[in-house]
């Protein structure tokens, strides 16, 4: 196999426990998209051309409210302000791709993809082919997003709540995060930017999420530039 | 505005917000204070995603033994920690929140 191979499976692989907990998400999309009198092809392909999951359920809650059309797009944009952090957190890894390449990964792009792929990179650094990671990655869950928004369309949310699957999820990202808390600083990002999320939970459009991310990172470079980062 | 174009637009400006600073860096001048900030958004994004998901139950906060998937989050916290094993931590967790079901 050769490297791009292996670092594309790398990624497919890495995905595969956040496809789980993704899955049921996007039937409940698909289904609620559907009732709230969007038609078949337009619930199906709003899955493609935004491609986000927390912007696809708002913008299905709003067209059942007859919002402006203009309203609903700022708010496409408001909720998914947080893939420019995302976008800045990879961008040095990609550098040196071409434009071609940096436009099919950032259309990819998304918090599923962006988690294992900067984990991967923050331990590998620039590889040659580290691309196809993230590229494997945001594909996997591209693809299931298709799938289960066209299940969630024709048999509704087939899945039993009580299977608990959308706890997969925050599992995985509990795995992905434990080891990066590899100092002070780091763990005190974390726990900063958790707590501000509880506080700021109820902000509208996700922004408690950017809020609580600019905390944590502003907290843990603090701590950094005063020189305390171990243990 | 028609759902199509409301879609399109919507669509743009999520590619462009995933596609600037990819497209950017590189082209400015990036300041070390900020590629040192950068590190720190992944422990801080997946921790503010994380936290309501384990704290929170119908947006109330909700520390005590019946919020399983607190004690749950808290097994995986462990396991993840010893093991450093994604799949070994999802299993966990899982299991540790079915158990918890059942039981409780």
């Amino acid at each position: 196999m050769n490297e791009q191979t292996k670092n594309f499976w790398a990624g497919v692989r890495a995905e595969l426990p956040l496809l789980i907990g993704v899955f049921p998400f996007g039937m409940i999309y698909g289904a609620l998209a559907l009732n709230a009198g969007l038609s078949k092809p337009a619930s199906q392909l709003m899955s493609s051309i935004v491609f986000g999951g927390s912007s696809q359920f708002v913008t299905t809650q709003m067209v059942h409210e007859s919002a402006p059309g203009f309203v609903i797009v700022l708010t496409i944009a408001v909720v998914n302000l947080r893939h420019m952090l995302y976008s800045a957190s990879l961008a040095p890894y990609l550098a040196s791709l071409s434009t071609r390449w940096k436009m099919l990964l950032a259309y990819l792009l998304t918090d599923e993809a962006y988690a294992p792929s900067i984990v991967r990179y923050e331990q590998e650094g620039v590889t040659p082919y580290g691309h196809w990671f993230l590229f494997g990655a945001g594909l996997a869950l591209w693809t299931n997003w298709q799938i289960s928004t066209a299940l969630g369309i024709f048999l509704g949310t087939a899945i039993p709540e009580s299977w608990s699957l959308d706890f997969a999820l925050p599992l995985t990202f509990i795995a992905m995060v434990v080891p990066v808390l590899k100092n002070r600083p780091a763990i005190a990002a974390a726990l900063s930017a958790g707590v501000v999320a509880l506080v700021a939970y109820t902000l509208p459009f996700r922004l408690g999420l950017i809020l609580a991310a600019i905390v944590g990172i502003v907290v843990g470079t603090l701590l950094e530039r005063t020189g305390d980062s171990h243990l | 505005m028609n759902i199509w174009l409301v879609m399109l637009l919507g669509g743009l400006i999520t590619f462009g917000m995933r596609f600037s600073l990819i497209y950017l860096f590189g082209r400015l001048h990036i300041p070390e204070t900020m590629r040192k900030a950068l590190h720190y958004v992944p422990p801080a994004v997946l921790s503010a995603i994380i936290f309501p998901e384990l704290f929170l139950h119908d947006q109330e906060l909700h520390i005590a033994l019946d919020n399983f998937r607190l004690l749950a989050g808290l097994v995986a916290v462990l396991v993840a920690w010893f093991s450093k094993n994604t799949l070994l931590t999802i299993i966990a967790g899982m299991l540790a929140l079915f158990l918890l079901q059942i039981l409780g």
